[in-house]
């Protein structure tokens, strides 16, 4: 019974070996993908690491305006985290603590909006964008993101855990409600706000569809627009899609390990209570 | 001959300060009166203000956008000109081949994506939630990488993989002797919707992944002791007791899955373009040829609107059945 129990033990820990090795062989792929010369990327038999390795890859890269690509991006995701954590946590605080009238109108209307999709909304999203004259800007990639609901529901799940006493204690002290927001409010909900900006920087960083339909010049570009503009230029030049893949994936790895910890607080706060 | 004195500095003390006081309570008063303002309006306008900015931003990007989808679908709208059609492009939705094709392709991938997405996270993290805090870290993070890695990047390296004379997967497959020839993946309508499954499926269970090994972090073990004590095998405690305290969550996953797999987009715009012979098309894709490639916005936005009610029916469905089971 015992060497039944280890041996399935054992079995189970090697499946999860294996399924978990495929999973990161994509991404050492990539990695590794960018150091090999073209001759070796089109051979039949794969060279399982770069024995020769070279930076053609990367200079061929940076022949485009790679660099430019990365700041937008960053432009991007951090204007669009920015203003996602203060539209949410203000909203997310009065949903879950304020009484006023209509408030559970306004959320349903905002759940509801959640399960619609997105990108259905793109076509007229960039008549309108074109109509008021800020198309192929990077604000187009900005406002539109901060839009979306999610961050709302999610800070309103942290408000929820406020206490009630302490709010009325500091309105009873003379606390201004802005004051009673910055002073009281956010330290508490200050994990929330770090899952919330986490999330939405990997979010926005990868939101391939808005930035696609919205940047058109070269120069306008991200990062993973560009990576995808060069697979019509080289597209089996495997080496140097590669090195532009390293260099769209790898800032956005470096924040999710750093910051895994409140990342999945963040993912798991929004759908299991408690 | 002093007390009177004091008695009287205490008095007009008094009656200053009482003045003071009642100075103070009637410019309060006046305040209120000119704003009329009673507590129930005053706590509503500060309920509103602090919504005020996610409401712009919502109202202006997805309300407004909503709205104009639905009004542009009722028009012939192209670069050049805009002319009211009622119905016409519904109409003419039901009777393009194309588009019936791809709401197939659309279904396929979410009837065979959502269920493996499950079943897959499911076991995962049935294996993975006992194990220490590190590995479980570990596993989470893998099986989130693909996620984080990007869908552009993530395609980039499949489409190698894939690649019929240079991909691993032909490589492997042949070694193996599982087939003889290479197969050109991507270019066979026999495959290409298959391969393109299998890339949704590493870059979906990410987060299905993190909820499950949280909830089942959150089940109460004296259940699974009790069922134990009474002599329940493995299977049991997982069809009895793990799997019906799991189903709030089980629901959620089964939602997002649905929605993201029915809008599944860059995947497709960047292997296949919809090809080969339409096979792989999606709504999703279809939209955004409609729209952006051929600028028929009106007929795109009729799209649109139909993919909307579909994800809507979907989800309204799932609520039914899987919300019988969920006991909170």
């Amino acid at each position: 019974m015992k060497t039944k129990t280890k041996l399935r033990k054992i079995l189970s820990v090697l499946a999860l070996a294996v399924v978990a090795i495929i999973f990161v062989f994509p991404f050492y792929w990539i990695i590794t993908g960018a150091f090999k010369i073209q001759e070796v990327t089109i051979l039949e038999t794969p060279q399982w690491f770069p024995l020769e390795p070279t930076f053609e890859n990367w200079i061929k890269l940076f022949k485009n305006p790679t660099l430019i690509w990365l700041r937008n991006s960053f432009i991007i995701s951090i204007s669009t985290m920015i203003l996602v954590c203060i539209t949410a946590s203000l909203a997310g605080y009065a949903l879950a603590k304020k009484n006023f009238r209509g408030k559970e109108i306004i959320f349903g209307i905002f759940v509801a909006a959640m399960a619609l999709p997105k990108q259905v909304i793109l076509v007229p999203l960039v008549q309108i964008v074109n109509q008021w004259g800020f198309h192929n800007t990077l604000l187009a990639c900005i406002l539109p993101a901060v839009g979306f609901p999610f961050g709302i529901f999610l800070m309103k799940q942290f408000s929820e855990t406020l206490p009630r006493e302490l709010l009325e204690a500091a309105k009873i002290d003379g606390c201004s409600e802005i004051g009673i927001f910055i002073k009281i409010v956010l330290p508490l909900v200050k994990p929330g706000v770090a899952a919330l900006g986490i999330f939405t920087f990997i979010t926005s960083w990868n939101d391939y569809f808005l930035q696609l339909v919205m940047l058109v010049e070269k120069e306008k570009l991200t990062m993973p627009l560009g990576v995808a503009l060069m697979q019509q230029e080289f597209t089996t030049n495997y080496g140097v899609l590669m090195a532009g893949a390293t260099l769209a994936c790898i800032p956005i790895i470096i924040v999710f390990v750093l910051f895994q910890k409140n990342f999945t607080q963040g993912i798991t706060m929004g759908a299991v209570k408690g | 001959m002093n007390k009177p004195v004091l008695k009287e500095k205490i008095l007009n003390e008094n009656t200053n300060t009482d003045r003071t006081v009642l100075k103070e309570v009637k410019s309060k008063k006046s305040r209120k009166k000119i704003l009329s303002l009673s507590k129930k309006q005053k706590e509503d306008l500060i309920g509103y203000a602090f919504l005020v900015p996610a409401v712009l931003f919502f109202g202006t990007f997805v309300f407004y956008p909503i709205l104009k989808g639905l009004y542009n679908s009722f028009f012939n709208m192209t670069w050049k000109d805009t002319t009211f059609i009622g119905l016409d492009n519904y109409i003419a939705l039901f009777n393009d081949e194309i588009f019936l094709k791809s709401l197939v392709n659309t279904a396929t991938i979410v009837l065979v994506a959502v269920p493996l997405i499950i079943i897959f996270s499911l076991a995962v993290s049935l294996l993975v939630y006992k194990l220490k805090s590190v590995s479980r870290s570990v596993f989470r993070a893998v099986f989130y990488l693909p996620v984080v890695t990007g869908s552009v990047a993530v395609t980039v390296v499949w489409r190698w993989i894939y690649d019929p004379y240079s991909g691993v997967l032909n490589y492997i497959l042949k070694t193996l002797g599982i087939i003889d020839d290479n197969i050109i993946w991507l270019g066979d309508s026999d495959y290409a919707l298959m391969c393109i499954i299998i890339i949704l499926l590493t870059t979906s269970v990410g987060q299905p992944i993190i909820l499950y090994i949280a909830s089942l972090g959150n089940i109460d073990k004296s259940y699974i002791e009790a069922a134990k004590v009474d002599g329940a095998n493995s299977w049991q405690i997982f069809r009895k007791v793990k799997w019906p305290l799991l189903m709030p969550t089980t629901l959620y996953i089964v939602v997002i899955s649905t929605i993201n797999s029915f809008q599944i987009f860059s995947l497709i715009q960047l292997l296949t373009s919809g090809g080969p012979n339409y096979s792989t098309s999606t709504v999703m894709y279809l939209v955004y040829e409609k729209a952006f490639k051929l600028g028929q916005f009106g007929y795109a936005a009729a799209m649109g609107v139909v993919l909307a009610i579909c994800i809507g029916t979907f989800s309204i469905i799932q609520f039914k059945v899987f919300g019988k089971e969920v006991s909170y």
